[in-house]
């Protein structure tokens, strides 16, 4: 595989400065939807702070790829004192919770830097983070070249693990058969 | 499609365990917006002046605001609605936190609770799923410590709840519904909620709001934040640290407490102290303050972090949420010097759930009575002999109705009453028979006198704002701040501003005249009551000095949500203006007269009996009110409620003007 310039979009996340406002969950569910921000709906967002004030546990946790199974072991953190479950940092749109999936279908999200259209100059929960717990940072890196599967494969994927790939297959023929009635 | 609200109330009647979900009539949305104002009328239509308290009758109602749950900043406020025990008025009061975007997520713009469970139950409420549980295991668990547990037997770590501690079970008039870092607790709601055996409400929402003009809106919404950013770089000048910001007073950032220390009173509400903040002290209260505080919080979609987490136990927990001015009632009332007693006492107190203004100050009562030997060792079994001590005893014989703190539990007002033998004399800082801020002043303030007399939410914070407490001495300085003044509805206050003076013919109290006095009241509380019934919290809108919401661009943003096209002529003179009329009517029908509409007696020491009394008939007349403070039937009939005048003419309520006491 060849190398390629990459610009790696890197968000700081600095938990310690978080009031656990949920304006990026706000910002980002708003500037997804369809029209742009004519929805909001947090459990859409791609963004999640998991916070626990009476154990002072603040994390913004951002969207990353679906897991088909959880995972086997639930670990614990203890950082500065303070317990944290692993599932607090953990990105995945896994079975085990309902965070990082689209409330009326479960498909799984996925942040995608508003890279939507328009593009953003920074994304918008960094915007909105009024608190600098979100900043953001560009940085230029070689990476080897692969395929990254896109919105609409990662959510067949999802449904094919889901519901096996033979019963999608069926399920969009009977769909594509009532639409030409 | 409904825009910025869901279009559907929750209706619960615990007597029969019934729950419907019931779409609203968008044409009340146009009339009231919402919020506050269709709660108020939702209390004219449901709940006449027959309906005790504590009655099944009586109605709780859990409100967003019209914006709640849209992405405009801070537009997170519960409004909170009952008939006061105390008062035996209506009660409004409002809480920041979660739990109303929650609520508008879940697909209801309001819960609307009646009747009253036979036993002891929770509300669980995750969207379309709505259910009435077994709550017998909390019973006399603290507020936060059931939020915890409920959260944790649903599973729902994103569950948002509002409970009631053991004053609310007991049904003390002045306990607080408790929500995390928020708390409704004015008004004694938490008392209803307790006789209605609801020990709390969770919710859990993940259905979508609609906004109506999408881009529009959120371009407003982003010079909000904008602004908000701006103003932390640029405080106002000339006033203190505490009133030169944004959002609530930050309480628990700031260490510099000279104003509420020297300014406020301490013990019940009797004694300033103006030499009390020493370099001494400031020390002592920062390492205090600094220990205490584990991290600013915000409440919903804000950036103002007015809250903290506390590192003080309470109960069963290890810290809880704290914001504002708690930390000092009660080292005010008890007369100690001693903050770190502010942190412990306040967390206890907020788990039992009683509210932070009224507790202390029926506790400083209490202790008066005992010094000046109307209350005594047989009323006071082992009445400790320091203040703490003392708080704390109180604290616990209150929550529990125990002995005197049966008497005490139904406020200063009342307790006075029943206590006799010249209780009453100390009973000098209730408006309306609710306790008010300690603040005793010298020269009478027309603009706070009407303020005071007239705010039915009966309490200041909630009504005033926007103006400078104090006139600037230097002429240059006040030019300077009218420049960017563009929160103000018109230029005749920017004038009022620039000729107010500290002493001579442009001072307090002959200045400025009526008509101008009338329009800075109304512009105050107009904008309070903006915020309630769209769910703004006031830390950002009609609190702070130069907010980034106000009169000039709030209709352009309910416009934006809704769609519905609403002028600043309309939202103020027509919407507001009828639903302040629907409240007071709803008062008026309950026994409010001119009589109730008065300062403490004793607010300020430099009064004017017959201006004081002009004052009050031209603000009437300015409000298309009769003498007796009654909105008459052409101000109903103009605002398009003429049915309320009719309800009033029928129930004789103008001809036979002075009312019974009502009690
Ligand atoms: S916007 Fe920032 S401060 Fe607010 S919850 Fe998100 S990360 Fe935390
Ligand atoms: S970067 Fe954009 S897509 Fe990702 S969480 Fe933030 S707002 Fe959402
Ligand atoms: S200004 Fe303060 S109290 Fe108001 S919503 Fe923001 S954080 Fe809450």
């Amino acid at each position: 595989m060849s190398k390629v310039k990459k610009t790696i979009k890197v968000i700081k996340i600095n938990a310690d400065l978080c009031n656990g406002c949920r304006a990026c969950e706000v910002i980002c569910s708003a500037f997804h939807a369809s029209p742009k921000y004519s929805i909001n709906n947090p459990a859409r967002a791609r963004i999640r702070v998991v916070f626990d004030p009476v154990k002072n546990v603040y994390v913004p946790v951002y969207a990353g790829g679906y897991m088909a199974a959880e995972c086997m072991g639930r670990d614990k953190y203890v950082i500065d004192g303070k317990e944290y479950e692993e599932c607090a940092f953990c990105r995945s749109a896994c079975p085990s919770r309902d965070a990082f999936k689209e409330p009326d279908s479960a498909l799984p999200l996925k942040c995608d830097m508003c890279e939507d259209d328009p593009p953003q100059e920074e994304p918008l929960c960094v915007q909105w983070c009024l608190a600098d717990a979100l900043t953001y940072e560009e940085r230029e890196e070689e990476v080897e070249e692969t395929e990254e599967l896109d919105d609409l494969e990662t959510g067949l994927k999802a449904l094919a693990d889901k519901h096996g790939f033979q019963n999608i297959v069926d399920s969009v023929a009977r769909m594509l058969q009532k639409e030409e009635v | 499609m409904r825009y910025a609200e869901t279009g559907f109330n929750l209706e619960i009647d615990l007597s029969s365990g019934n729950i419907e979900k019931v779409e609203t009539d968008p044409k009340l949305t146009e009339l009231h917006l919402g919020g506050l104002g269709t709660n108020a009328k939702i209390m004219w239509d449901r709940v006449p002046p027959e309906v005790e308290p504590f009655s099944p009758e009586n109605l709780l109602i859990f409100s967003s605001g019209l914006l709640g749950g849209t992405p405009a900043p801070a537009a997170n406020r519960t409004i909170v609605t009952t008939i006061s025990p105390q008062t035996r008025l209506m009660a409004y009061s409002m809480m920041g936190g979660f739990f109303a975007p929650e609520l508008k997520f879940a697909g209801y713009d309001k819960i609307i609770i009646r009747g009253k469970s036979p036993s002891l139950v929770y509300l669980w409420i995750k969207d379309d799923k709505v259910e009435i549980r077994d709550a017998s295991h909390l019973q006399g668990k603290g507020s936060l410590e059931t939020s915890e547990i409920i959260k944790q037997e649903l599973n729902e770590p994103k569950a948002q709840v509002a409970s009631i501690g053991l004053a609310g079970e007991n049904r003390v008039f002045f306990s607080s519904i408790e929500h995390g870092r928020s708390s409704a607790s004015r008004g004694g709601l938490g008392a209803v909620m307790g006789d209605k055996n609801l020990k709390a409400i969770a919710v859990r929402g993940t259905k979508d709001i609609n906004i109506a003009r999408p881009e529009e809106f959120i371009k407003l919404c982003n010079e909000v934040l904008q602004y908000i950013q701006w103003r932390a770089d640029n405080p106002i000048k000339h006033v203190p640290p505490i009133l030169a910001g944004l959002g609530s007073p930050q309480e628990m950032a700031i260490h510099d407490e000279q104003w509420h220390t020297t300014a406020f009173s301490w013990g019940n509400a009797r004694y300033r102290r103006k030499d009390f903040w020493t370099e001494e002290v400031e020390k002592e209260w920062t390492k205090v303050q600094d220990g205490a505080v584990e991290r600013l919080i915000s409440c919903y979609n804000c950036p103002m972090k007015c809250g903290a987490v506390i590192s003080y136990p309470t109960q069963e927990l290890s810290k809880y949420m704290m914001k504002c001015y708690s930390k000092l009632t009660y080292v005010m009332g008890a007369m100690a010097d001693d903050l770190e007693f502010g942190f412990r006492i306040a967390g206890l107190a907020q788990g039992y759930g009683i509210d932070g203004f009224s507790g202390p100050q029926v506790m400083a009562f209490a202790i008066e009575l005992y010094e000046n030997g109307i209350l005594t060792d047989e009323d006071l079994p082992g009445f400790p002999s320091d203040n703490e001590g003392r708080f704390f005893y109180l604290l616990e014989k209150i929550v529990r109705r125990e002995g005197i703190g049966d008497v005490l539990a139904n406020g200063v007002y009342w307790a006075a009453r029943q206590i006799g033998k010249g209780a009453e004399e100390y009973d000098h800082n209730t408006i309306k028979k609710h306790e008010q801020i300690p603040i005793k002043l010298g020269m009478l303030n027309p603009i706070f006198f009407l303020l005071l007399s007239t705010g039915e939410k009966i309490n200041i914070t909630q009504i005033e704002g926007q103006l400078p407490q104090a006139p600037f001495p230097n002429p240059e300085d006040r030019k300077e701040f009218v420049k960017d003044w563009i929160q103000v509805p018109s230029d005749t206050i920017k004038e009022f501003f620039l000729k107010w003076e500290p002493r001579g013919e442009y001072a307090f109290p002959f200045y400025p005249d009526f008509q101008t006095a009338c329009e800075l009241v109304e512009w105050q509380e107009t904008m309070h009551y903006i915020d309630d019934a769209v769910g703004l919290c006031a830390g950002l809108s009609s609190f702070p000095i130069k907010p980034p919401y106000h009169i000039n661009n709030l209709p352009q943003i309910i416009s934006a949500a809704t769609g519905l096209d609403i002028d600043r002529d309309e939202l103020w003179h027509k919407i507001i203006k009828r639903n302040r009329n629907l409240i007071r009517a709803n008062n008026v029908r309950r026994g409010l007269r001119r009589k109730d509409d008065k300062p403490p007696q004793d607010h300020w020491k430099k009064r004017f009996p017959e201006y004081e009394a002009k004052l009050l008939d031209e603000y009437y007349k300015f409000k298309g009110w009769n003498a007796e403070g009654i909105p008459t039937k052409e101000t109903l009939e103009g605002l398009g409620i003429g049915y309320v005048g009719e309800d009033l003419e029928k129930r004789g309520i103008y001809n036979n003007e002075q009312s019974e006491e009502n009690n």
